[in-house]
This record gives structure tokens, C-alpha cells and sequence, in this order.
């Protein structure tokens, strides 16, 4: 890294591409997280991973509304495969371009997405057409193998957005390495919290709320070590002042003390209680979960904004 | 492929008289953002973007270096801003739809019917010369007046240049036109004038390049050292998520094996809120497999 110096004009990437690294972080995560549940957990944890696929499939599909809602020319969003222009006709597939990359890694996720979010329907006894076929076809070791594929590009998804805004020339963005992991780490602590959150609706995922709690300890654990590698990289390259600039700053304030519950550990408050433990006691427990967990969320989402706004001006 | 075309902007003869950007607006019909007083010298352009090809910077003593000082006074130096037309295009590297192209005179240009605004190669472009247009949905730049070369005839900014600082031609002939150029300052002592995008050290060569009076910086353009492509970005960028992604396995992995087991004596709390249609209470909820 060097004193960058930059000339670029901001893109105006702005609230869709906002909520479209939201979604995607979290659509990204959820995936993850559940099959990390089905492959590393218990028979226990299978609830808790048919939740997490349950929440990734919808997760995802809002994120192509969104980046087709900010191109210029929405209609035309099919050129980012097909090329309609002087090279083609043919298929658009640049490896160099997070972009392009990104667009074709979203659209392999979303037919992962969809068979796992299938399967568990099928499992979870829902009737549908073809549900029974689903159920036999996805099941034990090919819904295993799916989930490990599908994990690779949730991961890809869930990281892509942060590589995608390095791979430019504005300021900012393209003075550090760190967008990729950090993104990806927010994703996966911002899916941990969004299962808690969920939780509510599917009492048998209980008995995974503290290994997702204790794991969204180390999502946060690593997300706070890349934020500081950010700011030494940006330092570095005289643009750390830009970054955390008025009034961006709060942002980033309220991007890292959303990290401080998962890490303080407080995601599992009252999780274990003694029989003598009281309803009440219980029911503050769960309060605190749901907050701490809209805490985290708020967290994620200041700090894609923090990092997309601080660059743009 | 037809022989490569480029501009040589020659800014120690530019007088600011803002003829190329009116050529450039009229012949490529565009309209202009509302004027603006930018208390910026001279300058109410403000910048390169959809509706401005050309724009002719203004820059002040205060900007300079002492190199600049010439006699008792200090230059005001003016430059003729346009899209560099880059050899190694940041903008053509990063266009997801393939909507930029080089053309045949090795220009850079953008299809308007490819283009979907997404914007990407706006971030990328290390010199923003590129705009997006609200009208038209697209991204825009200078064509090097694509149309007007198909025809054989000169870019309307350079036809218009009344001092001869906008040259257009063979890029091979320019080349060795600002060769000689800038021989004749340096012999008068002009020692700061330099070329800039003649060699390939700032981005393989552009196609549109410079004669400055001062250093890079002064004009707003990156060095040598500063320019660099998106793409030197990909390797690092995504090793980072590599890493992540195996620490936050690993991590989530240790978390997920490793709980305990609730000691003797100890329950799990009861739980409290309604249960309302537990999404895994039919066939197969929390059952495993």
C-alpha cells in the first residue's frame, strides 16, 4: 500500500445497493450457518438448520429486486449475462469483474437456495406439488452435498460485495483487502442474530440457541479483528480520516458496539437455569435475546452503510 | 484495424477559451447540466460527466508548485480535461455487460443499447470522466466522436481548438509531434513541462494525452505510481474473504461441537412466548436425520 490519490467520481451507489449487501450478507450467512448446524451439529440442531435455510431462500430473493431496481436500465439487467453488444452474441463471464462474477455466483446460490429451502418444506411436512419427489431426491447424503456446494457460494455471495467495491479506484474502497472478510464476517454475525430473532416461531430450534450463540461470539470476535486491520490498511494509504470523517463516524460507532453483546456473551442469557428459575426470568431472557439480536442487525447494516457512504461523500 | 487516433492536448498554449467543450456539446447534442457559479476561477463546468466531454480546468497559483513561477508573476495554467481513451481501461476492464469496447480506431467507447447503468465503471475510472445520465439511464463519455471519424473527419473539440492545443490525428504523428514539443520548452526553460500518458507507464499509454506544465497532481491526475487498474485488487481482496471464510468455519465449527451439555440439576428455561404453528412440528421438525 501506498499515499493513494484519487480523482475518481462516486458512483452513487447508494440505499438499494444498501440493502442489497444487507440481503445478501444475511442470505449468505443463513446458508452457512445452517449447514454448518446440519454437518457439525447434532441431531438437535437439524431444526435450527432447517430454520436457517428456511430464512436464506427469501433472504435471497430480494436481493436481485434491489440490484435491478438501481441499474439505470433495469429492463436491460439480463446484459450483465448476455452480451447484446459488439462481442456477442454470447454469454457475459468475466472473472476479473466482482461484478460480473458476483452476478453469476448470486444466480448459482439461488438454485442452492432454493433446493435446500425445498427440501426442508418437504421435511417439514408442507404439501406441494412435487414436494414428495423433492423429499426423496434431496435427501440424507445428496441434501448434505448440496449443502456443503451451496455453502461455498453462499460464502461467495456473502463476501463478493465487499471485493466488488476494492476492485475500483475510489477512495476508500479500493485502499484495502479487507471489504471481502469483513462483509462476510458481518453476514455470518448478522445471520446468527436473525436465527435468534426467529427462533421464536420454531420452539425445537432451542436446543441450538447457545451454539449459535457461541459462534456468533467468534463472527463478531473476527469482525471486530478486521475492522481493525481496515483501519490500519486505510491509515496506511492517508485515508482512514475520509473513512471515519463526519459524520460517518456514528456509523462505524454503532457498527462496532453492536459487536460488544455476542462477544460479552449476553446472546445466551438465560439460557441455562437452575430449577428453581422462574418464568420471569425466562421471559427477560428472551427480551434480551431479541434485543441484542436487533442490535446486531442494526450493527450490520451501519457498517455496510459506513463503508459505502464514507467513500462516496 | 484501422490506425490508431488519439488527441495530444498541448496545455501550455490553452487560453481557456472553452471552444471545445461548446464544440463537443454542440455536435454531440448535449445540453449541459444548469450552469452553477462554482466561485471556482473561471470554471463553471465544474466536471467531466454525461452531459460534459470536454471540460477545461482552471488552475490557480495557489495549486502550483514554484516550478510554475515565470517571470514576476506565476502561470495560470489550463488544460482541456477529456477521457484519456486508456490503453489498460479500468472502465473496459471492470463493465460487467461488455457495453465498453475498444473500436478500430483504439478508442474506448461505450454502447448505449449494451449499457444497463450499473455503474461500475464509474467507481473505476481513475480520472472520473465518466457520468451517468438520469435521461437516458446509461453512462456517457467522450466518443472520441466515434461518428465523425467513421467519416473521416477531425473530433469537433479539436476542429474548434483555435490555438492548436487540442490535436488530433495518427497517434503515432502525435507522438513525435509532442516529442519535439517538448524539446522546444524544456530549450526555452520550461524544465517542469512534461509529458503525461505519452510512454506506457500510466496505464499502458492514452491515446488522449497531455503536455503539462507542472507535475500530475497539479491537474488532478494520478502518477505514474497511483494508477492502477481495479483488478490489482482481486487477488488480495479475495484471499481476505478466503481466510474469513475458514476462520468463521472453523470457529463456528468449535462452537457448534463443543457446548456442553446442561450439568445435573440444571434444565433449560421454559419457554414463554406462544407458540404459533411451529414450522417444524409436522413431519420432520427437530427430528434429524
Amino acid at each position: 500500500m501506498f499515499l493513494a490519490v484519487h480523482f475518481t467520481q462516486p458512483p452513487e451507489w447508494r440505499w438499494y445497493i444498501l440493502g442489497y449487501f444487507f440481503f445478501a450478507g444475511l442470505a449468505g450467512g443463513c446458508y452457512a450457518l445452517g449447514a454448518m448446524l446440519r454437518l457439525f451439529g447434532r441431531p438437535s440442531d437439524e431444526s435450527a438448520a432447517r430454520l436457517c435455510f428456511l430464512l436464506a431462500f427469501p433472504l435471497l430473493l430480494v436481493c436481485p429486486i434491489l440490484l435491478t431496481i438501481d441499474l439505470g436500465q433495469p429492463a436491460r439487467f439480463w446484459h450483465m449475462m448476455y452480451d447484446t453488444g459488439a462481442g456477442g452474441p454470447a454469454l457475459n463471464f468475466k472473472s476479473w469483474s466482482p461484478m460480473s462474477l458476483g452476478v453469476w455466483g448470486l444466480l448459482v446460490f439461488g438454485v442452492f437456495a432454493t433446493i435446500s429451502f425445498l427440501e426442508v418444506v418437504a421435511l417439514d411436512g408442507r404439501n406441494y406439488p412435487l414436494s414428495g419427489v423433492v423429499s426423496k431426491v434431496v435427501a440424507g447424503g445428496v441434501a448434505r452435498l448440496v449443502n456443503v456446494v451451496g455453502t461455498v457460494f453462499a460464502l461467495f455471495v456473502a463476501a463478493y460485495t465487499g471485493v466488488l467495491l476494492s476492485v475500483s479506484n475510489q477512495p476508500v474502497w479500493s485502499d484495502t483487502y479487507a471489504l471481502g472478510g469483513l462483509f462476510l464476517a458481518s453476514g455470518l454475525s448478522g445471520a446468527a442474530a436473525l436465527v435468534t430473532l426467529f427462533r421464536r416461531w420454531r420452539s425445537t430450534a432451542a436446543a441450538s440457541e447457545e451454539a449459535i450463540a457461541e459462534a456468533d461470539g467468534y463472527f463478531a470476535l473476527l469482525e471486530l479483528a478486521i475492522i481493525a486491520v481496515l483501519f490500519v490498511t486505510l491509515a496506511f494509504a492517508g485515508q482512514l480520516v475520509r473513512a471515519v470523517s463526519a459524520p460517518w463516524f456514528v456509523l462505524w460507532i454503532v457498527a462496532i458496539l453492536s459487536l460488544l453483546p455476542p462477544l460479552a456473551g449476553r446472546f445466551r442469557s438465560g439460557v441455562v437455569v437452575s430449577p428453581g428459575g422462574t418464568a420471569a426470568l425466562a421471559r427477560m431472557g428472551v427480551a434480551a435475546n431479541v434485543a441484542t439480536a436487533a442490535i446486531v442487525l442494526v450493527g450490520v447494516l451501519a457498517l455496510r452503510a459506513a463503508v459505502i457512504w464514507s467513500a462516496q461523500g | 484495424m484501422a490506425q490508431a487516433k488519439g488527441f495530444f492536448t498541448d496545455t501550455s498554449v490553452c487560453i481557456g477559451c472553452k471552444a471545445c467543450e461548446v464544440a463537443c456539446k454542440e455536435w454531440n447534442q448535449l445540453k449541459g447540466d444548469e450552469p452553477h457559479f462554482l466561485a471556482d476561477s473561471f470554471d463553471n463546468t465544474g466536471k467531466l460527466d454525461a452531459e460534459n466531454w470536454r471540460h477545461v480546468k482552471f488552475i490557480e497559483p495557489s495549486s502550483l508548485t514554484a516550478a510554475t513561477t515565470v517571470g514576476d508573476g506565476q502561470a495560470w495554467l489550463m488544460m482541456s480535461d477529456v477521457c484519456k481513451h486508456c490503453q489498460h481501461a479500468s472502465c473496459l476492464e471492470v463493465c460487467p455487460t461488455n457495453a465498453i469496447v475498444r473500436t478500430e480506431f483504439d478508442t474506448v467507447f461505450i454502447q448505449q443499447e449494451t449499457c444497463n447503468g450499473c455503474r461500475n465503471c464509474i467507481s473505476a475510472c481513475p480520472y472520473g470522466v465518466i457520468g451517468f445520465s438520469e435521461t437516458t439511464g446509461t453512462v456517457h463519455k467522450c466518443t472520441l466522436c466515434y461518428d465523425r471519424l467513421q467519416n473521416d473527419m477531425t473530433p469537433a473539440c479539436a476542429k474548434a481548438c483555435p490555438t492548436q492545443s487540442i490535436q488530433f490525428g495518427n497517434l503515432t504523428d502525435l507522438q513525435a509531434a509532442a516529442d519535439k514539443r517538448l524539446g522546444q520548452l524544456h530549450q526555452v526553460g520550461y524544465s517542469n513541462a512534461q509529458l503525461y500518458g505519452r510512454d506506457n507507464t500510466v496505464y499502458g499509454g492514452l491515446n488522449a494525452f497531455f503536455l503539462l506544465m507542472d507535475k500530475p497532481q497539479v491537474y488532478g491526475l494520478p502518477t505514474g505510481e497511483s494508477a492502477a487498474l481495479p483488478s490489482r485488487n482481486n487477488v488480495g481482496g479475495y484471499l481476505g474473504g478466503v481466510i474469513t471464510a475458514a476462520l468463521a468455519l472453523i470457529g463456528g465449527m468449535i462452537a457448534i461441537r463443543r457446548r456442553r451439555e446442561p450439568r445435573a440439576g440444571e434444565t433449560r428455561p421454559p419457554a414463554v412466548e406462544p407458540e404459533t404453528q411451529p414450522v417444524g412440528s409436522h413431519a420432520g421438525g427437530g427430528d434429524g436425520r
